[in-house]
């Protein structure tokens, strides 16, 4: 069987002293999209800290297509082909637009069949990038910051990409936007993690979902099979 | 001449001399989060590796320069790679580190040169005066200003035109997420650190002529730099240029017109300046 794009394997990790993550597991196959729900502070963004290296795990494991990344340094594993649009979107303010995309280019892994992501292309994608390509990017509104953010993430031709609530903050149409965009890209074949409070955002978008409570793992499973549990979800996502 | 034209020639020169210290002081500030507190040594060390090679070895000025440019850039790299590298993440304990190592320098030094001061003398096709609209100006000074003026422009492409100083800036704006994105920030570490001890070291050997070497050059210089730093902003270019030519101004003037005084007249735009506005004229971050 061919591995899975990501796989978190019985992670355990912690903030100091305080333990955030209590054996999590889950696995990103190819070309889909992984849901990732749960309330404030179930531990959504710390797993994403994880898979991309910002926090070392004390326990478990991590493996990009089959390769062990654990403990690995964020530059090793964005090398490995996994980029992440972080929460707060983290776009570097003083660098312009351009140079947002530019410092992040990666030329593609080979074997790729999908044309490869250039500036070109990024701007294809998000025009509203290419009108303000010499601003600095800390000019940018909120909702070009996140396409800045999804750009600077694509420019590095990944084969994961890990997004950490990216609809967080922005206008409704703004959001629909965002979401279209993702959809185009699971279309292209990359294989995504969506993190997200917004259950009806992901149960329309997700192949798969996992629900995370108090940093545990509460429900996993196939979107077609988990949406007609209602009740079950209002248990770990409050109410929607 | 009057005193003022004089004390401003001075002042010019001084902040040319103080830009080439405090750019790479204010870079390894703004991207490894310390102040790096050998600096003021690695423009002692370049002053008098550039007065033995001048003196002892009869090699020519700028050549001189050069090369203890280089040797301070190694000496920093080695610094760098060999003890800050290992402390990383620990910032109190690499400033610490930086400033034990401005201490042993220190006492290197005094072994090795002795504690006389040794003068320099201004390299022969720049000795006497030019009339620069109606000023006579010293040319040496007049050389040590373009230098700094010229390195200034060759930075800021660095830094604003090159991927390499997108990479560099990004790293400071957030290193984390510069890691993320695949920026290997700790190569950047070596590169900026290296730069910076290059800058000192050769703006130790310029400045020999003017200032001399002697013991005590390292901790004359490093306040200097921390209050450039202070007003302009860590990691900013422009603010260590601007900060440079203020501190070179209120440091001779302050000497000449406040002596009791002059640390104070220095010091006090600093304090307010972090009372008032902590991330300096052109700063990000509050260092």
């Amino acid at each position: 069987m061919a591995n899975d794009a990501l796989e978190i394997d019985a992670v355990e990790a912690f903030y100091g002293d305080s333990h955030v993550l209590h054996g999590v597991s889950f696995a990103l196959a190819e070309a889909r999209l992984l849901g990732l729900l749960g309330r404030n502070g179930a531990g959504k963004t710390t797993c994403m800290n994880v898979a991309m290296g910002i926090l070392s795990p004390r326990g478990g494991r991590v493996a990009v297509y089959g390769a062990d990344v654990t403990g690995q340094p964020p530059e090793s594993i964005a090398a490995q082909g996994v980029a992440l649009v972080p929460q707060g979107r983290r776009i570097f303010r003083s660098l312009s637009v351009r140079e947002n995309l530019q410092v992040a280019a990666r030329p593609p892994r080979g074997g790729g069949q999908q044309a490869p992501w250039t500036l070109t292309r990024v701007y294809e994608t998000f025009p509203r990038l290419e009108e303000r390509k010499h601003q600095l990017a800390g000019h940018l509104s909120g909702g070009e910051q996140q396409m800045l953010a999804i750009g600077r993430a694509l420019m590095s031709n990944p084969r994961v990409l890990l997004m950490d609530e990216p609809s967080e903050g922005l206008a409704p149409q703004i959001v629909a936007e965002v979401m279209a965009t993702i959809r185009r890209l699971k279309q292209d074949g990359l294989s995504i993690v969506l993190v997200e409070q917004n259950a009806k955002l992901v149960f329309n978008i997700a192949d798969d979902v996992v629900i995370l409570n108090s940093g545990r793992v509460a429900v996993a499973g196939r979107t077609s099979e988990l949406a007609g549990r209602g009740i079950d979800l209002h248990e770990h996502l409050g109410i929607y | 001449m009057n005193l003022t034209v004089v004390l401003a020639i001075n002042s010019v020169t001084l902040g040319g001399l103080l830009f080439l210290l405090s750019a790479g002081f204010s870079l390894i500030f703004g991207l490894m989060r310390i102040p790096n507190l050998t600096h003021g040594s690695l423009f002692m060390l370049g002053a008098y590796l550039g007065a033995t090679f001048v003196i002892w070895f009869k090699l020519d000025f700028w050549l001189a320069a050069t090369l203890s440019a280089l040797l301070v850039a190694l000496f920093g790299g080695i610094v760098e790679r060999f003890l800050l590298r290992q402390l990383a993440g620990q910032q109190q304990a690499q400033v610490l580190v930086t400033l034990g190592i401005a201490f042993m320098i220190a006492d290197v030094c005094l072994m090795v040169w002795t504690g006389d001061p040794i003068a320099v003398e201004t390299p022969q096709w720049l000795v006497g005066t030019t009339n620069l609209l109606g000023v006579v100006f010293p040319v040496y000074r007049l050389a040590v200003i373009l230098i700094a003026v010229a390195i200034a422009v060759v930075l800021w492409l660095l830094l604003e035109r090159t991927r390499l100083g997108a990479m560099i800036r990004a790293g400071v704006d957030d290193p984390e997420m510069a890691r993320v994105v695949g920026i290997r920030v700790s190569r950047l570490f070596t590169v900026v650190f290296c730069l910076g001890a290059a800058l000192a070291g050769f703006a130790g050997v310029i400045g020999a002529p003017i200032l001399s070497v002697y013991p005590g050059l390292d901790f004359d210089m490093l306040p200097l730099a921390l209050v450039i730093v202070i007003l302009g902003g860590t990691g900013s270019l422009l603010g260590s240029f601007l900060g440079s030519f203020i501190v070179g101004f209120i440091y001779n003037f302050g000497q000449a017109l406040l002596p009791e005084l002059a640390y104070f007249v220095l010091f006090l735009p600093m304090l307010l300046m972090l009372l008032l506005r902590p991330q300096g004229l052109f700063g990000r971050h509050v260092p």
